[in-house]
C-alpha cells in the first residue's frame, strides 16, 4: 500500500473517494486513535493512523520530576502493564546506582509481571473477542481478569495504575495472603482458560475470519520492530525475559512461544499459549519467595550519576526500553521510551492492505493497540 | 374455559354481539378496529418482552444477572426503556433528507406490523387467513429492507450508508433460501395457507413427517432467516465494533426505538414461521395412531404450544448471538449462494420427487 499524505487525501476527496475516519471515537480503536481510511465497496484502499491524541507529553515532563515520582507517570503509558513500566524504570535508575535489590523484590517483581501479563492478555481477548463480533468473550475475560485485579488490590490498594515496583524495590511489602490468593487464582484460571478455546479458538468462523489475514513475515516484522507476541507470532524471536534476562527470569525454565505463520490467527494463539506459559513461571516462583526486606537501603534523594543508561523489559505488548540521560541531578536531563505500541502501531498500513472493513478492526485487535503507549 | 382450545367459538361470540347491536357498516368497524388494537397491543407487549428476555439470556449467557431493578426481576426493565426512549429528543441531522429520513423508521415497522397479522396464534386466533399466507409474510416482510436502505441513505453519515449496503446485499440474497426453505414445506402441505399448513400436521409435525429433506430446510430456514433479520452472527447492518451503529447510527428517541423494535419482532415473526410451518403451529405433538399419547398433549392448550416453539426457536436465535462471532461480508454471501443456495434448491428438488413418489410419512 502506497503512503499518501493527508493533503493528497483531501485532494482526492473531490475525486468521490470514500474517505471515512475510524475513530478518534469509535467502539473498535480502544482509546482515541483515528484511522483516515479510503474505501472502494467493503475494501481498503489505503489507511493512514494518526495519533496524538492523548499526547500527554510524559517524556518531557519527566525531566522535572524525581525518580520516585516518574514511576507514576509510567504506569499511565501502557496502563495494561503498569508494572512492567514501573519496572523498567526502576531497574534502569537501579543499574545506573549500582544497587543490587534484594533477592525477595526480585522474585516479587517478575510474580508481579507475569500476572500482569495474564491480566492483559485477558483484557485483549475480551476485547479482541467483541472486535469481531462475539460480545460474550468480553465478559468471559473481564470476569477472569477480575481476579488478578482483586489480588492487586489487596496488596497495593489499586487496580490499574499501581506505582509499585519503585527504585530500590517495592512500595510496601506484599499482602500476607497474597500468596495464597495467587495460588487460588492460578489453580482456577487453568481450569477456565480452556474456555476460552471453547469459545473462540476452534470456532468455524472465527477462523474463517482470522487464518491468513494480515501477514506479517518476519523480515517484516524486524523492520518495522513489531515485537511482543505480534513480532513472535511471525518467528521473530524477540523476548527481552529470554535474551536479556531481568529480576528473576533467569532461574525459571519457560518457553518463549513462536508462530511462523505471522497471521492474525497465530498472534491469537501465541498470546493464549502466553498466558499458560506465565502461569507455569508464576507457579515456580510462587512458592520460592524469600524472606527479607521488601527494598533496598536507598537515600530519601536519588540522584543518578552523570551518563546514559538504557534498560529494557519485556511488557505484555512488547519490548519496552528506557533510555535516560542525567546530568547527576535529582531529575533526569532526558528521558526517553521506546514503547512496543508505538512501532507496532505502523504495521497496520501494510497488514491491511486490500482487507475488509471488518478485517481492519480483527487486524488492529489482534495487534492489542493501547493508545496511551503510543502517545505518551 | 373451552375457548382456551379453540378461540373461534369467542370471537364468533364477540361477532355476533357486535352485529346485534349494530349496523352491518358499523360492526365491520368495529370488528377491524378490535382486532387492530388487539394486534397493536400484542405487538407492543411482545416487542418489548422479547427485548427484556434478549437481555436475560445474554445475562445468563456472559455470567451476568441482566435487568434486576424495575419491577420483579427486572419485568418492567423495557417499559421504563421505551418511556425514557419516548421523551428523548429527536435529534435533526443536517444535510440529510428530511422526507426519507422520517419515513425509513415507519416502513420498517410497518413490515414487521403486516406479517405478524397473518401469524396463526392459536385455533381461531388468526388474524387473516390467506390462501397466499406464507408467500404474504414472505413479500411483506421483505419490505423492511427499503426502510433499512433508506435510513443508511438518508442519514447523511458515511456509517450508515456502509450498513445500509451491507444490509441489502444481504437480505437479498438470503431472502431467496428462507423462500425456498419455505417451498420445501408448501410441497409437502401442497397450499400456501397458514391454517391448511396446520392442519396438516395434525398427525405429526413437518420436520418428522418429511425426515431427511425436512429438517435440512429447517436448519437453512433458521440460518437464513437469521441472516435475513440481521441478527448476530449475520449483524453485519449493524456491526457494533465495525460501523458502530450501521444503519440507525443517527437515529434517536422513539425512531430508533422502532428500528430496535421492529428488529425483535422480524425475530419473531421468523420464529413463530419456522413454528408454524416445520414445528406445527399451535397444533398439539402428536403420534400417528397413539390414541392416549395424543389425548394427554391435546389438553396443553394451543396457545401454549404456539408459544413454546417460537420461544424455544427464539432462544436457539439468540444462542447464536452470544456465542459466535461476526461473519464478514464476502464470507456471508460466499455461505449463500456457494452453499446454502444450491443445497437448498437440490432439497426442493428431492422434496419434489419424495412427494410425488410418496416416500414420506403421511
Amino acid at each position: 500500500m502506497k503512503e499518501v499524505e493527508l493533503n493528497e487525501i483531501i485532494a482526492s476527496k473531490e475525486d468521490g473517494k470514500y474517505i471515512i475516519n475510524i475513530g478518534p471515537q469509535h467502539p473498535s480503536t480502544h482509546g482515541v486513535l483515528r484511522f483516515v481510511v479510503s474505501l472502494k465497496g467493503e475494501t481498503l484502499e489505503y489507511l493512514i493512523p494518526h495519533c496524538g491524541y492523548i499526547h500527554r507529553g510524559i517524556e518531557k515532563m519527566c525531566e522535572n520530576l524525581t525518580y520516585p515520582q516518574i514511576i507514576h507517570l509510567t504506569d499511565r503509558m501502557d496502563y495494561l502493564s503498569a508494572h512492567m513500566n514501573n519496572e523498567a524504570v526502576s531497574l534502569c535508575v537501579e543499574n545506573a546506582l549500582g544497587i543490587e535489590v534484594p533477592e525477595r523484590v526480585k522474585v516479587i517483581r517478575t510474580i508481579l509481571s507475569e500476572l500482569q501479563r495474564i491480566a492483559s492478555h485477558q483484557l485483549w481477548w475480551a476485547a479482541f473477542g467483541m472486535d469481531i463480533g462475539g460480545l460474550t468473550c468480553f465478559f468471559y475475560g473481564l470476569r477472569d481478569r477480575e481476579k488478578v485485579l482483586d489480588i492487586f488490590e489487596e496488596s497495593f490498594g489499586s487496580r490499574l495504575l499501581h506505582s509499585f515496583i519503585c527504585p530500590g524495590g517495592l512500595m510496601q511489602d506484599i499482602h500476607p495472603d497474597f500468596q495464597k490468593r495467587v495460588k487460588e487464582f492460578i489453580a482456577y484460571f487453568r481450569k477456565k482458560l480452556p474456555e476460552y478455546d471453547q469459545l473462540l479458538t476452534g470456532n468455524v468462523i472465527f477462523e474463517q475470519r482470522t487464518k491468513g489475514l494480515g501477514i506479517l513475515t518476519k523480515a517484516e516484522a524486524i523492520d518495522y520492530g513489531v515485537t511482543g507476541p505480534s513480532g513472535r507470532a511471525s518467528g521473530f524471536s524477540c523476548d527481552i525475559r529470554k535474551k536479556h534476562p531481568y529480576s528473576a527470569y533467569d532461574r525459571v525454565e519457560f518457553r518463549e512461544i513462536l508462530a511462523n505463520e505471522g497471521d492474525t490467527y497465530s498472534r491469537y494463539k501465541v498470546r493464549i499459549e502466553e498466558m499458560w506459559e506465565s502461569m507455569n513461571i508464576i507457579e515456580q516462583l510462587i512458592d520460592q519467595i524469600p524472606e527479607g526486606s521488601f527494598t533496598a537501603p536507598m537515600k530519601a534523594i536519588i540522584k543518578v550519576p552523570e551518563g546514559e543508561y538504557t534498560q529494557r523489559v519485556e511488557t505484555a505488548r512488547g519490548e519496552l526500553a528506557v533510555y535516560l540521560v542525567s546530568t547527576g541531578d535529582k531529575n533526569p536531563y532526558r528521558m526517553r521510551f521506546r514503547t512496543p505500541n508505538f512501532s507496532n502501531l505502523f504495521v497496520m498500513n501494510h497488514l491491511s492492505a486490500g482487507a475488509k472493513i471488518a478485517d481492519l478492526i480483527a487486524i488492529s485487535g489482534s495487534l492489542d493497540l493501547v493508545i496511551p503507549d503510543i502517545d505518551r | 374455559m373451552s375457548f382456551i382450545y379453540d378461540f373461534s367459538s369467542a370471537t364468533q361470540a364477540i361477532d355476533q354481539w357486535l352485529k346485534a347491536n349494530l349496523s352491518p357498516t358499523g360492526a365491520f368497524v368495529a370488528e377491524l378496529a378490535l382486532v387492530g388494537l388487539t394486534i397493536l397491543l400484542a405487538y407492543a407487549v411482545i416487542g418489548l418482552y422479547l427485548v427484556y428476555a434478549e437481555r436475560k439470556v445474554c445475562a445468563f449467557m456472559q455470567n451476568r444477572v441482566g435487568p434486576n431493578r424495575v419491577g420483579k426481576w427486572g419485568l418492567l426493565q423495557t417499559m421504563a426503556d421505551l418511556i425514557k426512549l419516548l421523551m428523548k429528543e429527536l435529534i435533526p441531522i443536517r444535510k440529510s433528507d428530511k422526507l426519507l429520513f422520517n419515513v425509513a423508521p415507519y416502513l420498517v415497522i410497518i413490515a414487521s406490523f403486516l406479517g405478524i397479522a397473518a401469524i396463526p396464534f392459536a385455533k381461531g386466533l388468526h388474524a387473516i387467513d390467506f390462501n397466499i399466507g406464507v408467500f404474504y409474510i414472505m413479500a411483506v416482510s421483505s419490505i423492511g429492507v427499503i426502510g433499512i436502505l433508506l435510513a443508511g441513505w438518508s442519514s447523511n453519515s458515511k456509517y450508515s450508508l456502509i450498513g445500509a449496503m451491507r444490509s441489502g446485499a444481504q437480505v437479498v440474497s438470503y431472502e431467496l433460501s428462507v423462500g425456498l426453505a419455505l417451498l420445501s414445506v408448501v410441497i409437502f402441505s401442497g397450499s400456501m395457507q397458514l391454517s391448511t399448513i396446520v392442519e396438516s400436521q395434525a398427525n405429526g409435525w413437518w420436520i418428522l413427517k418429511g425426515h431427511l429433506p425436512a429438517m435440512i430446510s429447517f436448519v437453512i430456514f433458521l440460518i437464513a432467516s437469521t441472516a435475513e433479520i440481521n441478527r448476530g452472527p449475520f449483524d453485519l447492518a449493524e456491526a457494533e465494533s465495525e460501523l458502530t451503529a450501521g444503519f440507525h447510527t443517527e437515529y434517536s428517541g422513539i425512531r430508533f426505538a422502532f428500528f430496535f423494535l421492529a428488529e425483535y419482532m422480524n425475530m419473531f415473526i421468523v420464529a413463530a414461521m419456522a413454528a408454524t410451518v416445520f414445528l406445527g403451529g399451535w397444533m398439539p405433538f402428536h403420534l400417528g395412531n397413539l390414541e392416549a399419547f395424543n389425548r394427554v398433549m391435546d389438553f396443553i392448550p394451543p396457545v401454549v404450544w404456539f408459544f413454546g416453539k417460537t420461544i424455544f426457536i427464539i432462544y436457539l436465535i439468540m444462542w447464536f448471538k452470544w456465542t459466535f462471532p461476526r461473519l464478514r461480508i464476502d464470507q456471508l454471501l460466499t455461505l449463500e449462494w456457494k452453499y446454502l443456495l444450491p443445497l437448498n434448491l437440490l432439497n426442493t428438488v428431492v422434496i419434489a420427487f419424495l412427494v410425488l413418489m410418496g416416500w414420506y410419512f403421511k
